[in-house]
């Protein structure tokens, strides 16, 4: 096999905090091919958007920082390179599309100047050159009135087309690596599903890899080909989407499947998953999941699980559960 | 836009109003007379209530200000008892030398605040940051009078580099400029320091990282700009601080301009030219406001269309 286009290993980035250091990614690692489509899907605080930073060099400093692990884009470890080095790559190779497009435009210049920056400070382009450019780049992504609108500011645009002015930023350098954190959380539902069809029609025509980050199961199922799930920090599942979709090895989630209402089974009651998020800061040996799961045993209370192929599915399909096999064959706890 | 003028215009005209009005009534309640002052202290009791007579002061205090007021309309601010010339007259001459001393402390302030707030925010905690920080704490907690006292004493008595006052020449302008400078030079390094530090952590500070723009740009393009606004809203209100506040410099320097003029007619009890001199200062503190909203709506383009 090729070597992936983008392979994390062991990624760990830490905090400092009032409370304390908290390590907020943890030895996290996986693989993206080219052109492959990859899922992060956690709650709020379990590190998914702190790995798209770290991937990006953008981890806010200097409270948090990378300390260890690898990022290999393109043969290069990314982590031994120099700041300005890894900068230069923004844009260019990996490029990120945020979760709030309004507070990610800057409020003082005019889209058309925003988008129109990349080719003129990045690819030396004059600036009626960057604003034809821009007006193209706007039309590609569905903004209507390209021309017109190319002379307006962020806040005069809807939600969704402030959404389309971040993907046109992202894909203007024709990256290789896509990252879209949580792109459609801040949009209204029926903005959401033509911004996702959009960037999966970018995806395909630029040949992009994609990394799609969102707490939304639903969103990701139609067009992510893998799945990471995390928690606490750490991947608690991985596996090919159908994988893991049909036959979970985590309790974590299976709990986040069964608090999403389906369309056409019996009415019934959505189980919420019970408990909160752990607190990062007092994290002990045992398993994160533990205080909110129905599997848990002893074993989980004394030692924390590592990521293992789940029992009895294929090889990708991988957990960091004790009881992930009975997790998988659906065996109802004692 | 038409409404919004006619309401600061109106706005405008309450405060010089509430300004001559206030001044009118503090003048005329501090002790001394100004009759007494003209006259001398050989002047005998039916001189002194003769001249009062003839200026007026006799008149009950409601009255006095019903006719001054009824003169300001009509751009009659009155004459100078000292000098018997038109009292607006003579402030206005002096104005173009309060408005230079104003302006180089404006420049000063500007250049040196946002620069030396914008080297604080880049090193924020590290050395460079500290001393920016104990030098923005010197010279907000030094008052004037004695800031000017001490330059005089190093620059013009040891140094003999720069004199020590009157005006002439640019070099007689630096060091009431830099003392008039010093107190907003403070003030624009914290707003502009604390500012940019704000800005930074915006997301769309982010975005512009994310799109591979180089950390210099980020800040000079994407960052700068919107610490701007804060710092145009202050730097025009500390403008107008600097037209009134240039009366102890002026004082400290023999700087002939209108501060010397105002601290003079106070001691004579030249009621119409320090009348005329608030009025004056005050109308281009309501004028620097317009101008520095106007300049506002230009940096942020979310009040300008919105309004």
């Amino acid at each position: 096999m090729d070597d992936p286009l983008l392979a994390v290993r062991d990624l760990t980035v830490r905090f400092r905090t009032r409370a304390g250091t908290v390590t907020a990614v943890d030895r996290v690692g996986f693989d993206l091919a080219e052109g492959e489509t990859l899922a992060i899907l956690g709650e709020t605080g379990s590190g998914k958007s702190v790995t798209a930073q770290a991937l990006m060099g953008l981890v806010p400093r200097p409270a948090g920082e990378v300390t260890g692990g690898r990022i290999v884009y393109a043969g290069t470890d990314l982590l031994t390179r120099p700041r300005s080095e890894r900068r230069r790559l923004n844009g260019t190779d990996l490029a990120m599309v945020f979760q709030d497009p309004l507070s990610s435009l800057n409020p003082v210049f005019r889209v058309g100047a925003q988008i129109g920056e990349l080719f003129r400070r990045r690819r030396g382009a004059s600036r009626a050159e960057a604003r034809r450019q821009a007006i193209e780049l706007m039309d590609r992504v569905g903004i209507p009135a390209a021309s017109r609108r190319v002379d307006d500011y962020p806040h005069q645009f809807s939600g969704g087309m402030r959404q389309r002015v971040m993907i046109a930023m992202a894909i203007a350098l024709q990256p290789r690596v896509l990252i879209a954190d949580e792109p459609t959380t801040a949009l209204d539902v029926t903005v959401q599903a033509q911004v996702m069809a959009l960037l999966a029609e970018l995806k395909a025509e630029h040949r992009m890899a994609m990394i799609l980050i969102s707490h939304d199961l639903g969103v990701v199922a139609g067009v992510a080909d893998r799945v990471m799930l995390m928690y606490a920090g750490r991947v608690v599942e991985t596996g090919g989407l159908r994988e893991v979709y049909e036959t979970t090895g985590h309790p974590y989630t299976r709990g986040l499947m069964a608090s999403i209402p389906a369309l056409d089974g019996p009415r019934e009651r959505l189980t919420p998953i019970k408990g909160s998020p752990p607190d990062l800061t007092r994290l002990s040996v045992s398993c994160p999941f533990q205080p909110r799961c129905d599997f848990a045993t002893d074993v989980c209370g004394t030692e924390r699980p590592e990521l293992a192929p789940v029992p009895g599915r294929p090889g990708s399909h991988r957990a960091a559960c004790h009881h992930a096999k009975e997790v998988a064959a659906d065996v109802v706890p004692h | 836009m038409t409404a919004y003028f006619i309401r600061r215009a109106l706005f405008a005209v309450f405060v010089l109003w509430g300004a001559v009005t206030i001044v009118f009534l503090v003048l005329r309640l501090v002790p001394g007379d100004p009759a007494q002052l003209i006259l001398g202290s050989d002047a005998t009791q039916a001189e002194i209530a003769q001249l009062r007579e003839q200026m007026g002061l006799n008149r009950p205090l409601a009255v006095q200000y019903g006719i001054y007021l009824g003169d300001v309309v009509r751009f009659d601010f009155g004459d100078s008892y000292r000098y018997h010339s038109d009292a607006m007259g003579l402030v206005t001459e002096k104005f173009p030398l309060t408005l230079q001393l104003a302006v180089v402390a404006m420049v000063i302030g500007l250049v040196l605040g946002v620069a030396l707030g914008v080297l604080g925010a880049l090193r924020v905690n590290r050395l460079a940051d500290r001393i920016v920080s104990v030098f923005a704490l010197l010279s907000q907690s030094m008052p004037s009078f004695w800031i000017g006292i001490m330059f005089i004493l190093v620059f013009a008595r040891q140094l003999h580099v720069l004199a020590s006052g009157g005006h002439g020449g640019f070099d007689r302008l630096i060091l009431p400029g830099v003392t008039l400078a010093l107190p907003l030079v403070a003030v624009l390094i914290r707003l502009t320091r604390s500012g940019l530090l704000d800005v930074v952590h915006e997301n769309y500070i982010q975005t512009a990282r994310a799109k591979g723009l180089s950390e210099r740009l980020v800040i000079s393009q994407h960052a700068i700009r919107n610490a701007l606004i804060p710092i145009v809203t202050v730097a025009g209100l500390e403008f107008g601080k600097l037209l009134g506040g240039a009366v102890i410099v002026e004082t400290v320097f023999s700087w002939p301009g209108v501060g010397r003029l105002l601290i003079d007619s106070i001691s004579a009890r030249d009621y119409n030219v320090v009348q005329a001199a608030i009025l004056l200062i005050a109308g281009g503190f309501v004028l620097i406001n317009l101008v520095v909203d106007v300049l506002y709506g230009y940096l942020d383009p979310r009040i300008r269309l919105g309004r």
